[in-house]
C-alpha cells in the first residue's frame, strides 16, 4: 500500500496510546474550539427545530415541492445523508474482514459518523410524509380497519432497510466500543467519569475467554454489515428504479447508487479525519499514510462513480426510448443543466489531483477535494431527482422546482442534527479505537523485532 | 480455614511473557486459568483450552428466525388484506426479498450481541479481579494471568512462587 511497511510509527508505546486516546474525553484538550464548534452546530440544530415546527404547523406546502416535482429536497437529502453513512460501515466492516490494518485509526469516528448520518437521513422521509403523525402506518400492526402495509411496494421496504441499518450500525459500533470504554473507565479519576464509563463498559475486564467470544461476535457482525450496506442503498435506488419515470427506470441504479454512496461517504470520512487529527494532535495515529490510502480509496470510488455517469448516458442512448433520451437531453442541456455539470465538475475535476502522492498526503488538499466531492454528490442526488421529475411523459404535467427558504433551512438544520451528537460523542468517548491501535502497534513491533 | 481468595494474579509486561507463563502453568498441572489482556492475543485461547464459542450458531439461528418471521409476516399481511395490483401475484417472493434480507441481518446481529453478552456474564459491573490494585493496567499495557483458587493445585504461597518463577513482574492475591 505504501513505501513503509508500518502504518503506525513504531516510536510510541502501547501504554502511551491508551493514555493519549482516553485523555481526549477525560482531560479534554480543546475545550474552547469545541465550544465554538458546538455553538455553531447548536445554531444549526435550532434552525432545524424551527423549520420542522413550521413544517408541522403549516404542512409540506412551505417547501418548493409540487406536482410533478414532489420528491425534491426531502428525498434528495435523504439519499445523500444515507450514502454518507455507508462509508463508515464499509471502512469498519469490510476492511476489518480484509485485514486492512490502516482502518484501525479511522473506524471509530467513521462508525460514529454513520450513526448520525443515518439519523439525519431517517428523519427526511418522515418529514416528507405530509401527515407525519401517521408514520406508524408503515408498521404492520393489527389496525381496527383490518388494513396492512403493502409489502410489495419499495416505499414500504424503505423503513425496514433504514431501521435495520441504524440498529445494526449501533450494535456494531457499541460492540467495538466496549473494550475502549473499559480502558477509559480504568483511567478515569473523576467520580462522574468513573460512573459513566463504569456503566457503559458493562464491567468488561478483558478476560481471554471474553475476548474470544467478543472477536467472534464482532467479526460476524462485520460480515453481516457489508452485504447490509449494499442492500440498503440498492433498496434506496429501487425506490427510483421500480418506477417508470424516465431517467430512473434502469438496472444501473443499484450499483450506481452504492458506489456514489461510498464515494461521498469516504469524502466525509476524509474531512473528519483531517479535522480531528489537527484538532487533537493525533498525527501519530492518523498519519500521512492514512490520508494517502484514504485519497486512493476516494479516487477509486470516484472513478467507479464516473463509470456510472458514462453508463447512465449509454443506457439512455442504447434504450432507443424517446422519453429516456429526452430526459438525458434535459439533464445535460435543460433548465437544470447546472446541477448535472455542477455534479460532474465538483465530483470529478478536483478529484484528479489525487493521482499525485504529494496531494494525497497533504491534509488541507485532501480536505478541499473531499468538500468538493460532498458538494458534487449533493448536486448529483438533486440532479437525479429533479431532472427526471420536472419533465416526464406528458407535456401537460411538466413543471419546475425552486427550493424555498424552508427547503434550505431544513437541509442546513440537518447538518446541525449531525454535528451536535457527533461533537458530543467526540467529547465523551474515545474517537479512535484504542485496543485495535494497540494490537496493531504490538504486531508491528513484533515484526520489527523478528526482522 | 481463613477466607479463601479468588485466585492469584501474575502481571506480565508482554503478550509473549504471558503466553510462556500460561504454557508453564498448563505444564505444571494448573487447569483453572484465566488471562486478562488489553487486546485479544493470538494463541492464548488454545493454551488456556477455552472451548470454541457458539456465537456463530446463535447468529445462524437468529438469521433463520429473522428470515422466517419476515416471510411469514409478508405472506400473512397479503393473505389477510389481498390487494390486486394489476393482476400481480399476491405472494411475490421477489418483492418480499428486501424485507426478508433486512430482518435476517437484524435478527442475526441482535442475537449475536445478546449471546455474546449473555455468555460472558455481562453486564456485571463488579468482579473480584477488579480489587487487585494493579489490575487497572490490564486495559492499558499489562497482561495478567490468573490462577483461580478452585484449582486443586492452588495454595496461596506455592502458586505465588510459581508465578514469580514464570517471570511475573508482580504477583497479587485477589480477595474473594
Amino acid at each position: 500500500m505504501s513505501d513503509h511497511s508500518d502504518i503506525l510509527p513504531r516510536r510510541q508505546s502501547i501504554g502511551g496510546i491508551a493514555d493519549q486516546l482516553t485523555g481526549i474525553p477525560l482531560h479534554f484538550p480543546a475545550e474552547r474550539r469545541w465550544l465554538i464548534a458546538m455553538a455553531f452546530a447548536s445554531a444549526l440544530l435550532l434552525l432545524l427545530i424551527i423549520s420542522v415546527t413550521a413544517l408541522f404547523t403549516r404542512g409540506v406546502g412551505i417547501w418548493g415541492i409540487n406536482i410533478p416535482v414532489n420528491w425534491a429536497f426531502a428525498i434528495h437529502n435523504y439519499v445523500w445523508w444515507l450514502g454518507i453513512g455507508h462509508a463508515g460501515t464499509l471502512i469498519s466492516a469490510l476492511l476489518l474482514l480484509t485485514g486492512s490494518e490502516w482502518r484501525n485509526s479511522l473506524n471509530r469516528f467513521a462508525e460514529t459518523m454513520t450513526l448520525f448520518a443515518v439519523i439525519c437521513a431517517g428523519i427526511y422521509p418522515v418529514l416528507h410524509l405530509g401527515r407525519p403523525w401517521y408514520v406508524y402506518w408503515m408498521f404492520p400492526y393489527p389496525a381496527t380497519m383490518g388494513v396492512w402495509p403493502q409489502f410489495r411496494s419499495p416505499l414500504e421496504w424503505d423503513i425496514w432497510a433504514v431501521l435495520t441499518y441504524l440498529t445494526v450500525s449501533l450494535v456494531f459500533w457499541y460492540t467495538g466500543l466496549i473494550p475502549d470504554l473499559a480502558a477509559a473507565r480504568d483511567r478515569a479519576t473523576g467520580r462522574g467519569w468513573q460512573i459513566f464509563f463504569g456503566i457503559t463498559s458493562l464491567g468488561w475486564r478483558g478476560s481471554a475467554i471474553h475476548w474470544l467470544r467478543w472477536s467472534q461476535a464482532y467479526r460476524l457482525t462485520a460480515a453481516l454489515a457489508v452485504p447490509l450496506v449494499v442492500s440498503v442503498h440498492s433498496e434506496v435506488s429501487l425506490l427510483f428504479a421500480a418506477g417508470q419515470i424516465p431517467g430512473w427506470h434502469s438496472t444501473i441504479f443499484p450499483p450506481y447508487f452504492v458506489l456514489g454512496a461510498a464515494f461521498s461517504g469516504f469524502a466525509v470520512v476524509a474531512i473528519i479525519a483531517v479535522a480531528l487529527r489537527s484538532w487533537f494532535g493525533l498525527r501519530n495515529l492518523v498519519t500521512d499514510d492514512h490520508l494517502d490510502v484514504l485519497g486512493k480509496v476516494l479516487l477509486a470510488t470516484g472513478l467507479m462513480t464516473g463509470y456510472g455517469y458514462v453508463f447512465e448516458v449509454f443506457d439512455a442512448l442504447y434504450s432507443g426510448e424517446a422519453h429516456e433520451m429526452r430526459t438525458l437531453l434535459d439533464r445535460v442541456a435543460g433548465v437544470y443543466a447546472w446541477t448535472y455539470w455542477g455534479a460532474v465538475l465538483f465530483n470529478f475535476v478536483p478529484l484528479q489531483a489525487l493521482w499525485w502522492r504529494g496531494v494525497r498526503r497533504t491534509g488541507w488538499a485532501l480536505l478541499l477535494i473531499s468538500i468538493s466531492v460532498a458538494i458534487g454528490m449533493w448536486l448529483e442526488r438533486d440532479m437525479i431527482l429533479v431532472t427526471s421529475l420536472y419533465r416526464d411523459f406528458l407535456v401537460s404535467s411538466w413543471g419546475k422546482f425552486t427550493p424555498t427558504f424552508w427547503d434550505w433551512s431544513t437541509y442546513l438544520g440537518t447538518i446541525g442534527l449531525f454535528l451536535v451528537p457527533f461533537l458530543i460523542a467526540v467529547r465523551l468517548i474515545p474517537m479512535i479505537s484504542i485496543f485495535e491501535s494497540k494490537e496493531l502497534l504490538h504486531e508491528e513491533k513484533q515484526e520489527a523485532h523478528h526482522g | 480455614m481463613a477466607e479463601r481468595s479468588y485466585g492469584m494474579l501474575g502481571e506480565f509486561d508482554s503478550p509473549e511473557g504471558l503466553l510462556a507463563a500460561a504454557k508453564q502453568a498448563r505444564a505444571a498441572g494448573y487447569c483453572e486459568l484465566d488471562a486478562f489482556t488489553p487486546f485479544p492475543i493470538e494463541g492464548l485461547a488454545r493454551i488456556l483450552r477455552i472451548p470454541c464459542p457458539w456465537i456463530s450458531l446463535v447468529g445462524i439461528i437468529g438469521a433463520f428466525s429473522g428470515a422466517g418471521t419476515a416471510l411469514l409476516m409478508q405472506m400473512f399481511t397479503n393473505y389477510d388484506y389481498p390487494l390486486n395490483v394489476g393482476g400481480r401475484p399476491l405472494y411475490a417472493l421477489s418483492a418480499f426479498a428486501v424485507v426478508t434480507f433486512e430482518l435476517t441481518i437484524l435478527f442475526s446481529a441482535l442475537a449475536m450481541l445478546v449471546a455474546m453478552l449473555w455468555q460472558n456474564g455481562l453486564p456485571r459491573l463488579n468482579y473480584p479481579v477488579f480489587a487487585a490494585p494493579r489490575f487497572h493496567l490490564a486495559s492499558k499495557d499489562r497482561f495478567f494471568l490468573c490462577i483461580k483458587s478452585q484449582d486443586p493445585m492452588f495454595d496461596d504461597r506455592g502458586t505465588a512462587a510459581f508465578l514469580t518463577d514464570a517471570g511475573a513482574a508482580s504477583v497479587e492475591r485477589v480477595p474473594p
